[in-house]
């Protein structure tokens, strides 16, 4: 599967995210504590730009009056009707099995490695244009497309 | 819920702008303006639940130039107006009128909807408003509802479902009078301060995803007031649309309804035809909050058995959280035909729109 | 309904106190003073105002005037003599203990109320079983009352008037379902009830006939309100029973709620599951009245809608009358392995018999 350009690391500096286009596709990178993720701008309910939405905690409970709160910003929430979404797979919380938002694998890779473009990289974000891609920078990859 | 066939226009029958207290007080003569500041709105007494998200709103949905959600028109535009093909949408302005000094109340209904008039349907034709009204004081409602005739942006007189009484209650009835009269229906909004009374009529919950799931109660309330009142026999004429309460719980309603007046009809002896009866003749439902059976087929049945193809108005509720899309809300099951009915046809025939 | 041939279930009859007099020998002496000098009759806001024609069938009312159904031998006749012929009735008794103020009295009440139940009801026919009324309004004096009968297994479980002052779900309320699961008890929630607030978020109705069919609102706030604060999720044996307020309102309610707890679910982070998954797990309703349409089709699929075929349990509600006689027609619509469930199966694995 073609690995896209989206941004640079320091872009995208840990506990943010950056909006990017693939390919048509609005798609969500973020990196949480240098891990990087990547989920489909689309939230499967009713269509809402999903990775807009506040980050925040997995919640759970073992009882009525106990609030346990445990990876901090690892929990997207859709800006419409709230639901939550784990980061780094996509699942929802409330079905993990049948409702989840599409990810996507991502990679960092230095520019060294990726200037002229190696064969399965494709530039982006924008499909007309080449990623400027610098040999002392780093860079983020979200793997999308096709399979080869 | 999938993709329907988008491109039709629609109607959205409920959006919701905010009047911050500063465009109220703009609008505001003098003498109320100093009392608005200085006293202002109480806060009412025990009946705040925390909403899922900071007023109630989608979390995109700040404008960026500052403001609450809803209070910029060109940022409304952008997220709602422009982005689907809305030819008409509806604003029920959520100002509370809130049971308060009677003359305040009046005086905040009067600038609420000048304001309406000045910021919101004088700049955008596609919009058209409710009319806010001091409800708890019907003769100064129908004062209000009277300086506006003739004024057919205004579509239909706004009275939030948490009132003091049940609504088919005769106090109410010179409101009814006076919009039979204009020939504007009266639209109840979910939302208002019962006076003190409880949010449920089992006292106040706890949580506010209880408030939410309970919301069709209060409406449920005034559906087996206005019919047992004889409110229709009173007034043949007047038209009730219920905005934000759903749709799906009205059958079970009906059929229990028209059961306990079999029953005990010598109690309600003005009433001439089935409860059910007076309901499809004289009452709307918005579409939103819309329910969402597990299985689509379910949601056909439903509307079987609700049996008011002609009476479903859709809205999204813009900027709340709970908003229904235009394009996804709608399940892909329902035919054709009805879906655009729901989505324009059904508004254009209710409120005159061409 | 056909004759089941596992035996039948009566989950409602009405166990009518013929006078508040009737409960003078099983008072405290501090109490029948009180009774006898003060003027005090016990709870003056009757669940249903006997003139009504909801409050007796015209067959359950004796040629002597007295209340339908407020002596043993009325519902012997009315109810296991009759067809389809139970072989186990469970009586609910109604007196608005609720309504008491006085914690005393109220507790009092209930105690006597029980007491009479147990001496001029269960001692006279092996057949009937009996809730327990409880001070619903004082959760210490409920549990009291629970522990005090627990050792009775003629008393089957707790009874709460769906009408109350805050919703059952709130966190005062715990220990009372916590007393009645300890107990292997369900609780029943039965229509009725005079706490002192409105019936409806908006005030006071002007009609009974408001009150009467608008009670369906109460029982969707009590349901939401127990699972929301989280008593299946304390209580996993535990079976809730919705009496007398018919069903049919019930899987709109869920389809809102599921949809709800998707995106609210934060709010109540030990909800584990859609709420409807509870319901099926927990919840029993009784079958009179049904609510669903009169249209055999439409009835056949407001019963399915449940979700569940163990969630009807069969009733009478003797001498209550609600014009539900049409549901005959309905109820030849639904499964016959349902209907058999309905009659026999989804009692006997709620009770303990």
């Amino acid at each position: 599967m073609p690995k896209h350009i989206v941004s640079t690391v320091a872009e995208i500096p840990p506990g943010s995210r950056k909006i990017v286009e693939v390919s048509g596709r609005s798609i969500g990178v973020f990196n949480v504590g240098g891990e990087f993720f990547a989920l489909r701008n689309r939230c499967p309910h009713q269509g809402a730009a999903l990775c807009t939405g506040h980050l925040g905690s997995a919640v759970t409970s073992t009882g009525p009056g106990h609030y346990e709160v445990d990876r901090s910003g690892e929990i997207l929430r859709c800006p419409w009707h709230g639901w939550e979404f784990d980061l780094r797979c996509g699942q929802s919380w409330f079905d993990p099995e049948k409702v989840r938002v599409k990810s996507y694998e991502t990679a960092v890779a230095p520019g060294s490695s990726l200037a002229p473009p190696s064969p399965g990289l494709v530039p982006g974000p924008y499909v007309a244009e080449t990623f400027p891609v610098s040999i002392e920078e780093s860079y983020v990859l979200v793997e999308f497309g096709p399979v080869a | 819920m999938s993709k329907a066939t988008p491109a039709t226009s629609l109607v959205d029958c409920d959006i919701h702008n905010a009047i911050t207290p500063a465009a109220v007080a703009r609008h505001l003569p003098e003498r109320w303006r100093q009392y608005h500041a200085q006293f202002g709105r109480r806060m009412t007494p025990g009946d705040y639940y925390p909403k899922a998200t900071p007023m109630a709103s989608r979390t995109d949905s700040w404008p960026p130039g500052g403001g609450p959600p809803g209070s910029d028109l060109a940022f409304m535009r952008r997220q709602l107006l422009d982005a689907w093909p809305i030819e008409i949408g509806i604003l029920n302005t959520l100002i509370t009128i809130r049971n308060q000094y009677r003359d305040y109340d009046a005086a905040m209904a009067t600038a609420a909807n000048a304001c309406q008039v000045a910021e919101w349907l004088e700049p955008e034709p596609r919009l058209r408003a409710s009319l806010l009204v001091p409800f708890e004081d019907p003769q100064l409602a129908v004062t209000e509802i009277r300086r506006h005739a003739g004024d057919k942006r205004f579509v239909q007189v706004l009275i939030p479902s948490r009132t003091t009484e049940p609504l088919g209650r005769r106090k109410y009835w010179p409101i009814y009078a006076a919009a039979s009269e204009s020939g504007l229906p009266i639209g109840i909004h979910f939302g208002g301060w019962s006076g003190g009374h409880p949010i449920s009529g089992a006292g106040w919950p706890t949580y506010y995803i209880e408030y939410h799931t309970g919301m069709n109660q209060t409406f449920q309330a005034h559906l087996i007031s206005l019919i047992c009142e004889g409110v229709f026999e009173e007034f043949p004429k007047l038209k009730v649309v219920f905005i934000e309460g759903g749709i799906a719980w009205i059958p079970p309603v009906l059929w229990r309804l028209d059961r306990s007046w079999r029953q005990l009809k010598a109690e309600a002896p003005t009433l001439r035809q089935l409860p059910s009866e007076y309901f499809r003749k004289h009452f709307w439902l918005t579409t939103q909050p819309i329910e969402e059976p597990p299985e689509p087929g379910q949601f056909l049945e439903m509307i079987a058995h609700l049996d008011m193809d002609d009476r479903l108005l859709f809205s999204t509720d813009y900027p709340h959280w709970d908003f229904d899309s235009p394009d996804t809300a709608l399940p892909s099951v329902l035919p054709p035909g009805l879906r655009e009915k729901v989505r324009r046809d059904n508004a254009r025939a209710l409120y005159g729109f061409a | 309904m056909e004759t089941a041939n596992p035996p039948l279930i009566d989950c409602d009859v009405h166990a009518v106190l013929p006078a508040f007099e009737a409960l003078l020998p099983f008072l405290p002496a501090y109490w029948r003073e009180q009774v006898e000098q003060t003027g005090f009759k016990g709870p003056v806001d009757p669940w249903y105002p006997p003139g009504l024609p909801t409050t007796a069938r015209a067959s359950a009312r004796p040629a002597d005037g007295s209340p339908a159904s407020s002596r043993v031998g009325l519902v012997q006749a009315g109810v296991f003599d009759a067809a389809p012929h139970p072989a186990v009735a469970i009586l609910n008794s109604d007196c608005a203990v609720e309504s008491l103020h006085n914690p005393d009295a109220a507790g009092a009440v209930a105690r006597a109320l029980n007491d009479w139940i147990a001496s001029e009801w269960l001692a006279k026919d092996m057949r009937l079983r009996a809730s327990i009324v409880v001070a619903s309004q004082f959760p210490e004096l409920a549990v009291r009352e629970i522990e005090r009968r627990a050792g009775d297994p003629r008393f089957v479980q707790v009874l709460l008037p769906v009408r109350s002052e805050a919703p059952y779900g709130s966190r005062n309320f715990r220990s009372v379902f916590a007393a009645a699961a300890n107990q292997g008890l369900p609780v029943a929630l039965h229509y009725g009830g005079s706490p002192g607030n409105p019936p409806t978020p908006v005030g006071w109705p002007s009609f009974h006939i408001e009150d009467y069919a608008g009670v369906t609102g109460v029982f969707q706030t009590q349901l939401i309100s127990i699972i929301a604060g989280g008593v299946f999720d304390e209580h996993p044996a535990l079976k809730l029973v919705l009496a007398e307020g018919g069903f049919a309102w019930l899987p709109s309610m869920l389809w809102r709620f599921d949809k709800n707890w998707k995106g609210l679910r934060r709010e109540i982070p030990w909800v584990k599951r859609p709420p409807s998954d509870y319901v099926r797990e927990h919840v029993r309703i009784t079958v009179a009245p049904s609510d669903a349409p009169e249209d055999p089709a439409q009835f056949a699929s407001a019963v399915s809608q449940l979700g569940s075929d163990d969630i009807l349990l069969y009733a009478s509600d003797y001498p209550h009358d609600h014009g539900d006689a049409f549901a005959e027609r309905g109820w030849a619509a639904v499964p016959a392995g349902v209907r058999r469930k309905v009659m026999s199966e989804n009692a006997r694995s709620t009770y303990r018999l």
